[in-house]
């Protein structure tokens, strides 16, 4: 491919001279089109996203008053803090099992809706998205009124059969449970409709030939299903996680972190820390903390991808 | 020669960079302060949303008032707190250093942006001249190493003191709180048995009557100041005014932990989670027999629930062995250094601060905006707003309250008491020993590391 250093075909010379500039020549290259063309990219791309993550990297080595540069003193101060651990512990046990839960509920239900004839899917599919295209700020603040212990209609349905009442978001185990109920509601439908559209792409034709083998419904799934969809198994749970790891409007909107901190994640605990109270550089420290693990989530799960590619070629 | 290659049109590259730079000094040169014909300027002020929409029109009335007078276009933004949309706010200005001329800051902001505001002692001494000091927790929060940072403001000053269910405390505590401290300049004949001992005995009987105190104990605003004020009339503190961390061999802050412990073992089993509207919507459902809050829980009861407004009343905080102390969240009134507009901005907060201006504020927000200064807890309109007649009488402090305003976290300089404030410890340290099962001193061990941490890194 000529995008490195050939011309553009039928760009016109310059009226009235017989030779291109040097400039002109190189307005032509294709590399230059290419760079202009991507450059507006590259700008959103610089502007939104280094610039942002540059700056929190330099903020993160700054004292509270920001006049002072202190290395790596807050990460430091950080883990020696028994909150910064918890809010890490809880971070993780949080993320993990709501990617899980919504890439299991979302592969049941996209084999369900592949299974539905074509007439009648579309409405099945559009109102199993409903959650994931309601704002989660809006949809969260539902839920925390249905929580609620003594005015939700939660606890209101249980009493009305008899039942205990549970308090959903004041008892640190049932919290946790409500964020990641909250969770799961809101991302498995992104789920299900990437894995509907993986299903979609695996053609017929291997079915057959296992069902000729005389394979069972699981060995089906085992041995055809499941590596057709792989690749976008190992994407969606890789996006999932990034997601979900930086999840802030939930937490904020249901506990607040609380109680004693036990539902905090790092984005909320981040807030808490720089602009609550006051300390910017120390909150950023608590953000960038997510990096080194999505970094080493995303090179696995990356490397995973690109394994399976070159072994299909 | 380049020129005439680069040339389309018939406009050159340098009539381009020459009409760009033309366009860039003007816009530099018009970029000061916009002076509109006969006017002396142009004030951008970013006041607090209040709870109360009449809050906001009367500040755009005395805006007006005095833009017309002194011939100022003072432009008016309401930013609300919710989602702490006005902390973020503040942050982004401080950070970009342009935004509005004067803001409202939030209690603990004048301390973190100390460096950036304007001081303003010099109406600070003239306000302090005319009505006598601020009360003490605005002069700890306004003031920094000795200068005044911002000024204390009317719109969106707070207190939370107990409102009572006078007829549930009655019935099943047996005390009648409104013959205890009446609408009078006066306390009533069992006024100094309202401690704290009497408050959980009241408490336990309330709840085992099926009324439990609606006292939120998570980290919201409601729940850390309320165990604050607590703790500070018990003289317990987590930090001395050096920052230095007193929770160790401290038999005060054992004691009002204790008290704390006991008076959380009566309360609901969700109020570790409760944020700012969990007591609200306890009083005003009727389950509740007290709540520690300003009067706006019971103003929206006058509205849903009349027959619970009817029967509330509110009355100063219980005495501890150091006292009574009145929690306090007050509001600001700031100046950016970057403000083009200083001279305006001052002037103006001094005429927004004045007895007759502060009168107008706290009329219109049904009297819950609190004046700073203690002179002025003798409006009319906590005298006359009902039903009951007198049920906010002793929402202000006054003199025959022998009480004092609180700030949780206080006396630790306030670049520390913010971030063990906001990060609930106080609250914390009770919900470890209470709902985490942990023995007070593991509790205690636990809150020092932690304050220990906040005190690192400057």
């Amino acid at each position: 491919m000529a995008a490195d250093g050939t011309l553009a075909a039928g760009a016109p010379r310059t009226a009235g001279h017989g030779r291109a500039t040097t400039l002109e020549r190189f307005a032509r290259r294709r590399s230059t089109i290419a760079f202009m063309m991507t450059l507006p990219l590259i700008l959103v791309v610089a502007g939104l996203v280094a610039y942002p993550a540059g700056y929190g990297m330099y903020l993160s080595t700054l004292n509270r008053r920001m006049t002072e540069n202190i290395g790596f003193g807050n990460f430091e101060i950080l883990f020696d803090s028994d909150t910064f651990w918890n809010v890490a512990w809880q971070s993780c046990i949080f993320a993990i099992t709501a990617v899980v839960l919504k890439a299991l509920i979302g592969f049941w239900l996209a084999h369900m809706l592949h299974d539905i004839p074509a007439k009648g899917q579309r409405k099945w599919r559009g109102m199993l998205l409903i959650p994931w295209v309601i704002p989660p700020a809006l949809s969260t603040l539902g839920w925390w009124w249905m929580f609620d212990p003594s005015y939700g209609s939660i606890n209101w349905l249980f009493s009305v059969v008899g039942g205990p009442q549970i308090p959903w978001l004041g008892e640190p185990w049932w919290a946790r449970a409500s964020i990641i109920i909250v969770n799961v509601w809101y991302g498995a439908p992104f789920f299900m409709i990437m894995y509907l559209a993986a299903l979609k792409s695996v053609p017929d034709q291997l079915y057959e030939a296992a069902a000729i083998d005389g394979a069972t419904g699981l060995q089906r799934l085992r041995y055809v299903t499941l590596p057709m969809m792989a690749n976008i198994i190992s994407i969606t749970v890789l996006f999932s996680l990034i997601v979900t790891f930086a999840n802030y409007d939930i937490v904020r909107v249901l506990t607040n972190g609380g109680p004693r901190d036990l539902t905090h994640v790092f984005a909320s605990y981040a807030f808490q820390v720089g602009i609550l109270s006051g300390n910017i550089p120390r909150g950023a420290a608590v953000s960038l903390f997510m990096f080194p693990i999505l970094a080493i989530c995303a090179f696995f799960v990356l490397r995973g991808v690109t394994r399976r590619n070159k072994e299909q070629m | 020669m380049a020129d005439k290659e680069f040339t389309r049109d018939g406009v050159s590259r340098r009539q381009v960079l020459r009409a760009g730079a033309g366009v860039l000094a003007a816009g530099a040169v018009a970029a000061p302060m916009v002076h509109a014909q006969g006017t002396g300027g142009t004030l951008r002020c970013g006041f607090w949303d209040h709870w109360v929409p009449a809050g906001n029109g009367i500040l755009r009335e005395l805006a007006k008032e005095w833009g017309d007078k002194n011939r100022v276009d003072v432009q008016l933004d309401f930013v609300t707190s919710n989602g702490n949309q006005i902390l973020l706010t503040i942050n982004a200005q401080a950070q970009s250093r342009t935004g509005y001329d004067l803001m409202s800051f939030p209690t603990w902001e004048p301390s973190n942006h100390a460096r950036m505001l304007e001081p303003v002692d010099d109406i600070m001494g003239r306000l302090i001249q005319k009505y006598g000091p601020v009360n003490p927790a605005g002069e700890y929060l306004g003031k920094q190493d000795g200068v005044w940072r911002a000024v204390p403001a009317v719109s969106g000053t707070q207190m939370k003191p107990p409102c009572v269910r006078f007829d549930l405390f009655k019935q099943h505590a047996g005390i009648d709180i409104r013959e205890m401290w009446p609408a009078e300049p006066k306390p009533g004949p069992t006024a100094s048995t309202w401690n704290w001992e009497t408050f959980a005995v009241a408490a336990e009987k309330c709840n085992a009557a099926g009324f439990p105190f609606g006292l939120p104990m998570g980290s919201f605003t409601d729940a850390v100041d309320w165990v604050g004020a607590l703790m500070t009339s018990y003289g317990a503190h987590l930090m001395d005014e050096k920052g230095n961390p007193t929770v160790r061999n401290n038999p005060k802050l054992r004691t009002a932990v204790d008290m704390l412990v006991r008076i959380s073992k009566t309360l609901p089993n969700d109020v570790w989670a409760w944020d700012d509207g969990g007591n609200n919507r306890a009083l005003i459902s009727g389950r509740s027999a007290l709540i520690f809050n300003p009067p706006s829980a019971w103003a929206v009861a006058k509205r849903d629930a009349p027959q619970v407004a009817e029967n509330c009343w509110t009355v100063p905080m219980p005495a501890g062995p150091e006292g009574r102390f009145q929690p306090y969240l007050p509001y600001f009134w700031g100046i950016w250094n970057f403000s083009r507009a200083k001279p305006a901005a001052k002037a103006f907060l001094e005429f927004l601060s004045q007895r007759e201006q502060a009168e107008r504020q706290t009329n219109t927000s049904n009297g819950y905006d609190i004046p700073p200064f203690p002179s002025m807890a003798d409006f009319k309109v906590w005298e006359t707003e009902g039903p009951p007649v007198g049920s906010v009488y002793n929402y202000p402090l006054k003199p025959h309250h022998n009480a004092r305003t609180s700030v949780a976290m206080a006396p630790a300089p306030a670049a520390l008491a913010v971030q063990a404030y906001n990060q609930g410890l106080n609250t914390k340290l009770i919900a470890r020993i209470v709902q985490g099962g942990e023995s007070a001193d593991q509790a205690m061990a636990w809150v020092e590391r932690e304050l220990n941490t906040i005190r690192r890194g400057g």
